[in-house]
């Protein structure tokens, strides 16, 4: 069992995404240190990608900035082997496809695990194209993370079959990205989730709200929230920790 | 397991958001249908020849062939097509599907706003709803094409992120689609992205390689020895080239944008550059950095400005069945002024790539030789990018 079934273990989960570098790194470690300490059950590290096809307008900024910066795979690797000397809540990767395969998706694999991360998320390889690397994390002890969407349908019960760590419930059409409504009916696709699979389904895309991450935890496991956090980062810049964990610790409590 | 699909040797595949996978699919599964389906042929036929004024015509450029003293030198006049260009015919061929499918809104990408007015000529054609992504940079690089399109009744959004040109408007138009997949068609431009779309608009450009068969067997009785096009993402090659894959003695030869060189940054030759990646829903090579980060490419040619090429074009490389060549900026102008002077033919910037590279190599075949060159569209559009290239300011 990876250490990511940890993270659903204390209740619904709260999972903040936090792009690594946004606006540097130091400030990146003290972010997830803030949002550990006030309840994140498992946290989503993004790794700077130049043309993020799956997100909206907060995280494409967010990616610049930290690629502006100087952000490398090798120091978000740094950062990682930082993190776990006393960060202890399950770590995942969200990046895209090129990041890994550039890297040489089994160098970048070994090195995810001996940083100390358990998984990794690639929201442009879709169950078709997991062969590339689904064999390699498993290989490491990573769970390659499993999307399903709205228009998933007949797709979810395979999909659900071979998931691993998690499946990743996107909530909405379109990208990443605040919306006042999300009116997919999650529940179903849950229920078909658990005809095929006992692994945790969280939710993502579009929850800002304590309100919205309560409603969607209450039909899955839990509630990822990225672009609204990243919106805090944004405005608060250097200043961001304190303001990031004590939006977690509402988000947690909320719950 | 399910498998990947639409692969060229490693080459391809589908490299999407899991939002997008059915659309794909049902996708693949309408055109499987009706590429076979006697109806749809003869409506796109009819559609090629009576609104696009196909077949093109295949022109013996003599004046040309005597100045460069070698191969005689045949044009394939895809610029005499209907908006100017070949994209006409995949659009043609997408939109009719797209209709026939039951969605009402086509969304599309554009570099030099070629493809764009295309879409949105189609769309105005058969009452669709159209919007057009086009880099920010390349709505001030091509703003006639801008009112074209405005005037065929597309809306255009200027994309402002990342390098402002053609690879961000196929990422925001792939944004867009999977904000809204019900009613909306994609009508991607060139041979890239993810499956089925570098096999469907292979298909629909292939027309061009068919005609010039058929032309240059009636004008010389044999194969042309080598056909050559640009490539950006590779569609007017990959038409080119398609029907001439099994004849191993036609040379085929793609030219790259290299921008002010290939060994500058301000380059567009991926094959000359680039190397293996993922990206934009397929495996091919892409310039990037060596942590995989998509370049900024330049080149003076807004529809070469891309970072990619299309995974069957990676697969002839890799064979070795193709050649691509860099062409550089100058020596594109130079070809775009020597054309319209010799032949009195003005290309578009992208296909002065093509000329340049056949003004190298005609004088070293032999007279006896035949070389055809896809002239992919007509060098209106580039006028005044061109003059201000040579220093004169002029307007629009």
């Amino acid at each position: 069992m990876s250490r990511i079934r940890e993270a659903f273990a204390h209740g619904k989960a709260f999972i903040p995404f936090i792009t690594c570098g946004d606006p540097d790194l130091d400030t990146t470690a003290a972010i997830v240190r803030a949002a550990a300490a006030a309840g994140a059950d498992l946290i989503e590290l993004g790794i700077p990608f130049s043309d993020p096809t799956a997100e909206g307008p907060v995280i494409q900024e967010a990616n610049i900035r930290a690629l502006s910066g100087g952000v490398t795979t090798d120091k978000v690797f740094d950062l990682a082997r930082e993190l776990r000397k006393d960060v202890t809540v399950p770590l995942v990767f969200m990046t895209y496809a090129n990041v890994v395969f550039s890297y040489g998706t089994e160098r970048f694999c070994k090195t995810a695990a001996e940083a100390g991360m358990d998984g990794i998320i690639l929201p442009d390889v879709p169950f078709e194209e997991k062969g590339d690397f689904d064999d390699i994390c498993r290989q490491y002890g990573l769970d390659l993370i499993s999307l399903i969407a709205p228009t998933s349908n007949d797709r979810i019960a395979m999909i659900a079959k071979e998931a691993s760590g998690f499946i990743y419930i996107v909530s909405s059409l379109g990208v990443t990205g605040v919306r006042s409504q999300i009116t997919t009916d999650i529940g179903a696709m849950v229920s078909i989730v658990r005809e095929n699979t006992d692994i945790p389904c969280a939710v993502g895309f579009g929850i800002s709200t304590p309100e919205q991450a309560a409603a969607m935890a209450a039909v899955s496991d839990g509630a990822i929230v990225g672009s609204a956090i990243i919106r805090i980062i944004a405005q608060y810049g250097k200043d961001a920790p304190e303001q990031v964990g004590r939006y977690v610790a509402q988000m947690k409590a909320a719950l | 397991m399910a498998q990947s699909r639409g692969r060229f040797g490693i080459h391809g595949g589908q490299y999407i958001p899991e939002t997008l996978m059915n659309a794909v699919i049902e996708l693949e599964e309408a055109y499987n249908h009706y590429k076979n389906d006697p109806e749809f042929n003869r409506e796109l036929t009819d559609l090629f020849n009576n609104y696009a004024g196909r077949p093109s015509r295949l022109y013996f450029a003599k004046k040309m062939t005597e100045d460069l003293g070698g191969a005689k030198i045949y044009l394939k006049r895809e610029d005499l097509n209907h908006t100017g260009a070949h994209k006409i015919n995949n659009v043609l061929g997408q939109a009719l599907l797209a209709r026939k499918m039951g969605k009402t809104r086509l969304i599309a990408e554009t570099g030099a706003g070629q493809h764009g007015v295309a879409t949105a000529t189609a769309a105005a054609l058969m009452g669709m709803e159209c919007v057009v992504f086009m880099g920010e940079e390349d709505t001030k690089r091509q703003a006639l094409n801008v009112y074209r399109m405005k005037l065929l009744g597309s809306d255009v959004i200027p994309v402002k992120t990342g390098t402002a040109t053609l690879k961000d408007a196929v990422s925001e138009a792939m944004r867009e689609w999977t904000n809204r997949i019900s009613d909306t068609h994609y009508c991607l431009g060139s041979v890239m992205g993810p499956h089925p779309f570098p096999t469907i608009v292979r298909d629909f450009q292939s027309v061009i390689s068919k005609e010039i068969k058929e032309q240059v067997l009636a004008a010389e009785g044999r194969l042309p020895d080598a056909v050559m096009a640009c490539v950006g993402g590779g569609s007017n090659a990959i038409g080119t080239f398609y029907h001439f894959i099994e004849d191993e003695g036609v040379q085929l030869i793609g030219c790259e944008a290299a921008g002010r060189g290939v060994d500058t940054w301000e380059t567009a030759a991926t094959v000359a550059t680039g190397k293996l990646g993922i990206f934009h829903g397929m495996k091919s090579y892409f310039c990037q950095d060596e942590y995989g980060q998509i370049a900024p490419v330049y080149s003076i040619s807004a529809g070469l400005d891309y970072p990619g090429i299309g995974p069957e074009h990676a697969w002839l490389h890799d064979i070795g069945r193709a050649q691509y060549v860099p062409i550089t900026d100058e020596q594109a102008v130079e070809a775009f002024e020597y054309l319209s002077r010799m032949e009195g033919i003005i290309p578009a910037i992208e296909s002065a790539h093509a000329v340049a590279y056949a003004r190298e190599l005609a004088p070293k075949m032999r007279k006896d030789q035949i070389l055809v060159i896809t002239i992919s569209g007509r060098g209106d559009k580039d006028c005044a990018a061109i003059a201000r290239y040579r220093g004169e300011d002029i307007s629009e």
